[in-house]
């Protein structure tokens, strides 16, 4: 166990340091924005402008504001929305974390369910016809925005077949269906070219050979041997893949209307709500460097060769 | 003569390849005796791995069985179907694979692995099946079977893996047990052991032992009898003594010539010249003849049939012809017969 | 065995003439890189057809200025709107018909269109027509997926061959930095310096460069520092040769195959950011045609006219689906490794 502290001890550091450089990166960044959040600044009078630039802080010397920005993020504030003006930062996306969470949880579980499975067919029938179907289909899903395909789902059931709501997030799991759908598709294709690549490989070693000289059946050598060793790897692109999922997510959230964080980043960037901007910039960021710290640490306690060799 | 337990009448098996087909094996015969251990000599590429995966049924997806037939207790096991051939495998005949660092699977405990093996041929219970588990792993000499049974294959070094992937050979008492160059990824000292386990473990167990080996000083130690292949075909086949003491193949000649012996002292080591042909459409006539300096016209034209030289004796050499000269077998030849002669 | 004996004639059994002494068989010439790679493309039908796709888009795209009807700028509000119309076709949605309240209407007769105008695309809510705004939109995509492929490809080689190179505490801070980079989700980093820089296609190709040259510089150190310890490599650092010269006399050539291929990869990526972002808003910005604005105008109104959305969204999958597909036989020719 001992062996550990000091792994993560310098793996926390190398996050601290990365996000505390992006927060500052993005600060610095923001401040030489062109134009200001005030959209309505032409009909401002010269005083009411000081006023509000007083408001925000924006009368201070930058230096100090950025020292004021990390001690507030340091108690997890992350100021006053500039577009809901009364409106604090960490309430505002606290209140629409819900959404954005439930979505990519669905559509990861989904997608990579789905994408194994259809990975796992494909290399049982490696070059032949449904190994064709299962790549054909992994390289469009791939190649396809998910918001095309947001779009055509949305076309396909909500306004043409009207099985489904159009968007609002006002009917419970069905609304959430449709996103969910788009969203999935660049995880399904990604785990299924994994799985296929990875399944492959291992189903032509030697233990799968012994495995099949022992008698098993190919179905039950699929599920035991292969999938059990094929599946390891892919650990280490599921985090990876969810947080990209969740940025990804920015146009779907908006042509479903969802009331998720993407949506917020939108409405953030076309009305320049820099305080959002950032909070939303430094969420994601450290959401990626965790997810990946985690992925890491998991794949090293599943795999049991990795595990001597971290002993080593 | 005994009955055999497996024979393998006239098989042919050739593959599909984009540079066109290969006719990897080529109207072997051959049987196998209880209890016999048969090796299979050749270099590689001559089809003995070929042969053995066709008795397993685990021929690679673009393999076909052009003739033949493989008769186990009887029964041709080409005409088998999938669920048959499962229960057979690893149930009457087991294979031990050449490379024990890649053939146990890294991600399962040992215990799970080689009771698998036992359960898919046994209806057992879970206690009784832990049982053999550990009664196996004890016989092929792996202490603390209790401890280990909770181990991972890296955990083990590679002689070790090998008794693991022994055990699982043995795990539903086979018949007969494949052993395709068990010895050749590991070091001397190692191979000395397992194959001391093998002739340990074929004696209480009386399996039949198929040896595949390219390695002639293996098969001194643990064949009754030897199958040279070369390019496809059995080229000569007897009791080991006979294929030691007494060869009439000239391939055979230069296996054994190339084959270091205590009395090989500051010479060179033989090496036959050459390499083995292309099996894609091959040509006409003994496709030994190209690196074979006793090579005869006769050889040009067709491939030489099995000549009979006793009764468990035969060569596949034009050179037995009775229209053929007499050729001396080369002197480090003459030399191994004289002294074991005067042994 | 007695057929045999009668087949053989006794002449036959003597010594055969230089039987051991055959002559080699004549080795076939040995074939160009490019020439090998060629071959086994050509193997790969999906990799055949889309390339010969991807030239035929591409040679459109950039005759832009020539096969484009009408100007792809020019409003003619009268005529907004319309469905495509082909000329001799009188299939629905070919025929410059729509549907309106349930019933089908001509809706050229209705804008009062001249009888030989046709507008094979449709137009869009200000008249412009669609398949001039397609010519000019993927012509622009293109270039900008280009270029930034070439850039990604230029800094991710320099800073991935640099780092290996030099090694040691260089090469650790320069791994740093980049693992401190990739730390930023790529999509948020691009809005971010999109929001920084002033609209316009210059400013969208340097905020997709920013993030997209990263795993380019992983892969080329990666592979350089494989090389790097190769025996030819050895022998010409042996031999007294630069650094530089290593570099790119023995290590770049040898590694360009997976940098092509990760090029090849990057296009289609940098095609489907430059479409997320105008989408988004904040890409190319109105009246300039591209795929993404062509999709986000359609976007606007498809409910009523799907047709503008559905045109350029079948042209960005079709290219996107082409690049990738090519991509991929790429890596099958040039990274074995990923070969089954």
């Amino acid at each position: 166990m001992n062996r550990w502290i000091p792994y993560i001890a310098k793996r926390l550091f190398y996050m601290a340091l990365t996000l505390f450089i992006i927060i500052t990166a993005t600060f610095f960044l923001m401040n030489f924005l062109p134009g200001t959040p005030f959209n309505n600044q032409d009909r401002l009078s010269a005083s009411q402008l000081e006023m509000l630039n007083k408001k925000y802080g924006f009368d201070q010397p930058l230096f100090s504001r950025y020292l004021n920005y990390l001690g507030n993020i340091l108690h997890g504030d992350f100021g006053i929305s500039l577009q809901f003006s009364d409106q604090k930062i960490t309430t505002l996306l606290g209140q629409r974390m819900g959404p954005s969470i439930q979505l990519g949880l669905q559509a990861v579980l989904f997608g990579t369910v789905v994408g194994v499975f259809l990975g796992m067919i494909a290399a049982m029938h490696q070059n032949r016809g449904l190994d064709v179907f299962c790549s054909l289909f992994a390289i469009t899903g791939r190649s396809v925005p998910n918001f095309v395909v947001a779009v055509l789902l949305q076309y396909l059931f909500a306004i043409t077949l009207k099985w489904l709501p159009i968007g609002l997030w006002d009917e419970g799991f069905r609304s959430t269906i449709l996103p969910t759908l788009a969203l999935s598709i660049s995880p399904m294709a990604e785990s299924c070219r994994f799985i296929r690549t990875e399944m492959v490989e291992v189903l032509s070693s030697d233990y799968i050979e012994l495995a099949r000289a022992k008698g098993m059946s190919e179905i039950r050598i699929a599920f035991s041997h292969g999938l059990r060793n094929a599946l390891i790897p892919l650990i280490t692109v599921l985090g990876p893949m969810t947080v990209s999922l969740m940025t990804g997510s920015l146009v779907v959230e908006n042509i479903f209307a969802v009331p998720g964080i993407g949506e917020q980043f939108t409405k953030s960037i076309l009305s320049n709500d820099y305080y959002t901007i950032m909070a939303v910039t430094i969420l994601f960021s450290a959401l990626l460097v965790t997810v990946i710290f985690l992925t890491d640490i998991l794949y090293q306690l599943i795999d049991p060769r990795v595990r001597v060799e971290g002993q080593a | 003569m005994i009955e055999a337990i497996l024979r393998v009448n006239h098989l042919s098996v050739s593959f599909d390849t984009y540079a066109g087909t290969v006719r990897a094996v080529r109207d072997i015969s051959f049987d196998l005796g209880p209890g016999e251990t048969l090796a299979l000599v050749g270099e590689s590429g001559c089809g003995k791995s070929v042969t053995c995966r066709s008795v397993m049924g685990l021929l690679a997806r673009n393999a076909r069985v052009e003739a033949g037939e493989i008769l186990f207790q009887g029964e041709d096991l080409l005409k088998k179907s999938n669920r048959e051939m499962r229960a057979i495998r690893g149930g009457k005949i087991a294979m031990i694979f050449q490379d024990p660092m890649t053939s146990l699977d890294p991600t399962m405990k040992i215990g799970r692995q080689i009771a698998e093996a036992v359960t898919l041929h046994r209806k057992v219970s879970r206690g009784e099946a832990k049982r053999r588990v550990l009664e196996l792993l004890q016989l092929v000499g792996i202490e603390e079977g209790e401890k280990r049974y909770h181990q991972y294959p890296h955990e083990f070094s590679g002689g070790q893996r090998q008794r693991i992937v022994i055990a699982i050979a043995l795990a539903a008492d086979p018949r007969i047990l494949i052993a395709d160059e068990p010895t050749t990824a590991l070091d001397v000292t190692m191979q000395a052991q397992i194959l001391d386990l093998m002739k340990d473990i074929q004696r209480k167990t009386g399996t039949s032992v198929i040896f595949i080996t390219h390695d002639l000083g293996v098969v001194a130690n643990v064949a009754d009898r030897v199958a040279v292949m070369y390019a496809g075909r059995i080229v000569e086949i007897g009791t080991a003594d006979e294929v030691f003491y007494d060869p009439r193949h000239p391939y055979t000649w230069g296996l054994l010539a190339s084959m270091p012996t205590l009395a090989t002292e500051d010479e060179k080591l033989y090496a036959i010249p050459g390499t083995p042909p292309t099996l894609i459409d091959p040509q006409p006539g003994d496709l030994f003849a190209p690196r074979n300096p006793y090579a005869l016209e006769a050889d040009k034209i067709a491939e030489p049939p099995l000549f009979p030289v006793s009764g468990t004796h035969f060569a596949a050499t034009w050179l037995l012809d009775p229209r053929a000269p007499k050729i001396d077998p080369p002197e480090a030849i003459r030399r191994r017969a004289r002294e074991r002669g005067s042994l | 065995m007695s057929e045999a004996k009668v087949l053989i004639p006794d002449s036959a059994f003597v010594p055969a003439a230089s039987a051991a002494a055959q002559a080699e068989p004549e080795l076939p010439r040995a074939l160009s890189f490019l020439e090998d790679s060629w071959r086994k493309l050509r193997k790969n039908k999906a990799a055949v057809v889309t390339l010969a796709l991807l030239i035929i888009i591409t040679t459109l795209a950039f005759l832009a200025p020539v096969l484009a009807p009408f100007d792809p700028n020019e409003q003619h509000l009268a005529h907004k709107n319309l469905p495509p119309k082909w000329p001799g076709v009188s299939l629905n949605g070919l025929n410059g018909t729509s549907e309106f309240r349930g019933r089908r209407i001509d809706a050229y007769a209705l804008a009062k269109v001249q009888e030989d105008q046709y507008y094979l695309l449709g137009t869009d809510e200000f008249g412009r027509d669609l398949l001039s705004r397609c010519l000019w939109g993927t012509r622009i995509s293109l270039t900008i997926a280009f270029i930034a492929a070439v850039l990604d490809l230029t800094i991710g080689i320099s800073y991935g061959l640099f780092s290996a190179m030099k090694g040691g505490r260089v090469d650790n801070a320069m791994q740093r930095a980049l693992e401190i980079l990739s730390g930023i989700p790529s999509l948020v980093l691009v809005v971010l310096m999109l929001l920084v820089f002033q609209p316009g296609i210059a400013s969208i190709i340097l905020a997709m460069v920013i993030s997209s040259w990263i795993p380019m510089a992983r892969v080329v150190r990666a592979e350089a520092l494989k090389t790097k310890q190769m025996e030819y490599v050895q022998a010409a650092r042996a031999l007294g040769a630069s650094e530089v010269k290593i570099a790119l006399g023995h290590i770049l050539p040898n590694i360009s195959g997976i940098v092509i291929v990760r090029a090849m990869f990057s296009i289609p990526s940098a095609i489907f950011f430059e479409t997320f972002l105008s989408f988004l808003g904040v890409g190319m910005r109105i009246p300039n045609a591209s795929i993404g604005t062509l999709l986000n105008g359609g976007y606007k109104v498809f409910r009523l006219y799907p047709y503008q959305m559905f045109i350029p969204a079948a042209i960005l999958c079709v290219i996107m689906l082409s690049f990738n597909l090519f991509a991929d036989g790429l890596r099958d020719v040039f990274d074995p490794k990923m070969k089954e």
